[in-house]
């Protein structure tokens, strides 16, 4: 039987413009100071990078998304209950701090870079080679790394987690700048209509996303 | 400023989810001048769940734009009576809902009656085992209804709902294609069951292999066009992938306002009233009458709406703390396990195994309906001899593809690095390639997982929170070791590369902040007893006979299946007793 494609799934086909490597963007943030946002631009480049698969987190935008983040409802905490008393309980409780995640962003920036300079030659994060960026952010995830006024652990655990939302939520939201990550996973985006696809078993959908806003991928 | 005094209604609804609606629908029939309050705001298909806005994983299914706003009101939970409850801040195992409609607009439509058995658990288990085999500090009991008198209720709500399946018993005969061990139905589903995904149909075939009785789990989602007996009309899924978290935009999923709210809403005697948030019922002052609620209105001011009956549709928790806040009847206390409100509280227990596929079988895990898929039920109920196992409980198994949405719907083996590239190689390696069967199961009721209130947090009106004690028991990690183990078996014959098993383990504590399931039941259960339930068998409340109370808040102990079916036939029920005997006669119905 002869599939018909839309022409929107050819489109796909088409070579276009290589992506820009990892060096950062030159875009607006605006609750990040120029500092932090290095940081955040490095370190989103460690946590999903470009490489042979495709554009990395810098590429698609992520650092945009998370500035994005900080002055909306997340960065604020907005929606979740944040009275005292503050105390603390084992970690199936969750999250128990009295900081917004903004906070927590902006005091695990300046608490990392100390680290990093006194540890390494006067260097913040964003100057060192990749391969002890990837030991700090590791020393971070495993909470061998912790601060007084920050957990090391919750700040990592913010930044993997909003990274991953930037590269793959729907572009509207600043990140995966032309569906990228999307198109690497086969993940058809808002399309959300699939009952004439749901009995084409182990055939692979052949459409590319589209997003929200209309573009497609 | 001086409080608002409304004039005075037949009845008010407390909440307007499912059972509000289902309520007001019932009660408007009858004649009575209804006003229902809602803490959340007022919502429709359009524009709120509109496409392609709604198709939005980040906005709904992360960042939880339709659930309650734990800024304002939450609830703290502890592992047990001695230790210190600290808040519940943010969504984890659990999201209540919010907002007209409720829990209805954001489910994913799996909707199941009851096993017969489980309606009188404590009668059967002592039956056939028995009383020794309940453990010490379990607290089961029997509804107090049963199944043969539910079932038109069962019946009149997938007929309101457009439920998609197919009967495995009809009037007692055993009809191939349904689930041969469910309780007998009336009649047939009103529509036929939906499409499988691949991977249900592989489950399928492998259960079968083994001897087991595969089936399309029940979906209020509609597998066709659907007129219900209201005139509300609802349209074919289209297995968009979108489906629990978000409002449905093809106006294909059972929700109260795809059923019953362009009816409702129409009705002069009818009045719904949204941020509205209800702090107190109160009562007369013999104590054991309503007189009506108070409540919080958008603009902050305080509301008296008086009313002849008072109906408790809020979310399982914020029934039992509604009660508590206005002294109706007396707290449970796990001490001497006297006191009745806020006992037997539960949960459900879920597990899961991930089946990794090669290359050549893509599943398009994305092409999702919130409730199409193959179950067994072969080890739920008292479908199998519990003697050898030790355990009371049980569940279902099964694949149902709700969605492949890449932020949270990513299933990578264990062992995955978190970052960097090798998860980035991962997630392009297993997302099209993946198939998770899910096991879903009771938790029995215990003597100290209870609600009470919170001595030290307050929401945003001042009022204390409600405070959860909760931990897993031994019976119920058996119980899964089990069920999960038999899914285990059927994943190794489905063609997959690995299969990885994620189940509770023995001394695990209850873990707030990984989802489970939003089927929090108990706190406010009904029986026979007012010396250990809170409402009787027509979900009247033993203390106040003018107050009802719905939902699974009446549970006494969980049920194998999602709730929400017994939940809105329990609300058929009451409103029938309602208007068949308490109208007429405004007293005790039991």
């Amino acid at each position: 039987m002869m599939v018909l494609v839309p022409a929107v799934s050819l489109a796909a086909c088409v070579p276009r413009p290589a992506l820009r490597t990892s060096t950062a963007p030159a875009v607006a943030h605006r609750y990040f100071t120029d500092e932090e946002w290095a940081f955040l631009n490095a370190a989103c480049a460690r946590l999903i990078p470009a490489d042979e698969n495709g554009p990395g987190a810098v590429e698609l935008g992520v650092p945009e998304f998370i500035d994005r983040e900080m002055n909306g409802a997340f960065g604020h905490a907005a929606t979740w209950y944040m009275q005292g008393p503050f105390v603390s309980a084992s970690p199936e409780f969750g999250y128990q701090s009295p900081l917004t995640p903004r906070a927590v962003y902006r005091a695990g920036f300046a608490a990392v870079d100390a680290h990093c300079r006194r540890m390494f030659g006067n260097k913040s994060f964003s100057g060192l080679p990749v391969a002890t960026q990837d030991a700090v952010l590791a020393d971070l995830e495993s909470g061998a790394l912790d601060f007084e006024n920050v957990s090391g652990k919750i700040f990592f655990g913010f930044l993997l987690q909003n990274t991953k939302e930037g590269y793959l939520a729907d572009p509207i939201h600043g990140g995966n700048k032309g569906m990228a990550s999307w198109k690497m996973i086969g993940f058809p985006g808002a399309r959300a209509d699939f009952l004439d696809w749901v009995d084409r078993h182990g055939v692979r959908y052949p459409y590319g996303p589209v997003a929200i806003s209309g573009e497609r991928g | 400023m001086d409080d608002i005094r409304k004039p005075p209604v037949d009845a008010v609804l407390v909440g307007f989810g499912w059972t509000g609606a289902i309520m007001g629908m019932e009660l408007t029939e009858a004649g009575l001048n209804v006003v229902a309050l809602e803490r959340g705001e007022n919502r429709d298909t359009s524009p709120d769940f509109a496409y392609p806005r709604i198709a939005d994983e980040l906005t709904y299914g992360i960042r939880h734009e339709l659930f309650q706003d734990l800024s304002r009101e939450t609830l703290t939970i502890r592992h047990a009576p001695r230790d210190r409850a600290v808040p519940y801040r943010q969504f984890g195992s659990f999201m209540p809902g919010n907002g007209v409609g409720g829990g209805g607009v954001h489910w994913n439509g799996q909707h199941w009656r009851v096993l017969p058995e489980e309606l009188r658990l404590k009668s059967h288990i002592t039956e056939r085992y028995g009383a020794g085999f309940i453990p010490d500090g379990m607290t089961i009991q029997d509804f107090g209804v049963s199944y043969e008198e539910l079932e038109p209720c069962f019946d009149q709500f997938e007929r309101v709902c457009g439920t998609s399946g197919k009967a495995g018993n009809l009037n007692g005969e055993q009809v191939a294609g349904g689930n041969p061990f469910e309780g007998p139905r009336s009649r047939e589903f009103p529509l036929p069951p939906l499409a499988d995904a691949y991977g249900a149909t592989l489950f399928a075939a492998a259960a079968k292999n083994l001897g087991y009785h595969p089936f399309s789990e029940p979906a209020s989602n509609a597998s066709r066009a659907y007129t219900n007996p209201h005139g509300a009309q609802l349209g074919p899924c289209n297995f968009c992938g979108y489906c629990e978290r978000f409002g449905c935009y093809k106006y294909a999923k059972a929700s109260p306002q795809t059923t019953l709210l362009p009816v409702l809403l129409k009705r002069p005697n009818f009045e719904l009233r949204a941020q509205a948030n209800v702090v107190r019922i109160n009562l007369d002052s013999s104590g054991k009458r309503a007189t009506g609620v108070t409540y919080i209105d958008a603009q902050g001011r305080t509301v008296h709406q008086p009313a002849e009956i008072v109906v408790l549709c809020a979310y399982q928790l914020n029934n039992t703390r509604l009660l508590l806040q206005s002294g109706i009847g007396q707290p449970y206390d796990p001490g001497t396990g006297q006191g009745v409100v806020g006992r037997n509280y539960t949960y459900q227990m879920t597990g899961g195994v991930q089946v990794f596929f090669g290359k050549d079988k893509p599943m398009n895990p994305f092409i999702g309906s919130g409730a199409g898929g193959q179950v067994i039920d072969d080890f739920n109920g008292d479908h199998f001899d519990h003697a050898p196992l030790g355990f009371i409980g049980g569940g279902y198994i099964g694949v149902i593809q709700t969605g492949g949405r890449p932020i949270q719907q990513m299933s990578l083996p264990k062992g995955t690095p978190q970052w960097g590239s090798a998860w980035k190689q991962a997630i392009k390696d297993h997302y099209l390639y993946t198939v998770n069967i899910q096991t879903h199961g009771t938790i029995m009721s215990h003597r100290d997982n209870y609600l009470d209130l919170d001595p030290t947090y307050r929401d945003s009106y001042g009022q204390p929170l409600l405070r959860m004690t909760f931990d897993f028991k031994e019976n119920d990690i058996r119980m899964t070791h089990f069920v999960t183990g038999k899914a285990k078996e059927i994943a190794e014959g489905m063609g997959g590369r690995s299969v990885e098993v994620k189940m509770k383990q023995f001394g695990d504590h209850y873990d707030t902040r990984i989802y489970q399931t939003t089927h929090n039941v108990g706190g406010a259960i009904m029986g026979e007893d007012p010396g250990s339930s809170v409402v009787n068998r027509y979900l009247q409340a033993w203390d106040a006979h003018n107050v009802f109370v719905m939902g699974s808040s009446v549970f006494p102990q969980n049920i194998g299946y999602n709730p929400l079916g017994l939940a809105g036939a329990l609300t058929y029920w009451s409103a029938k007793a309602i208007r068949t005997a308490y109208l007429k006669t405004p007293g005790p119905l039991a």
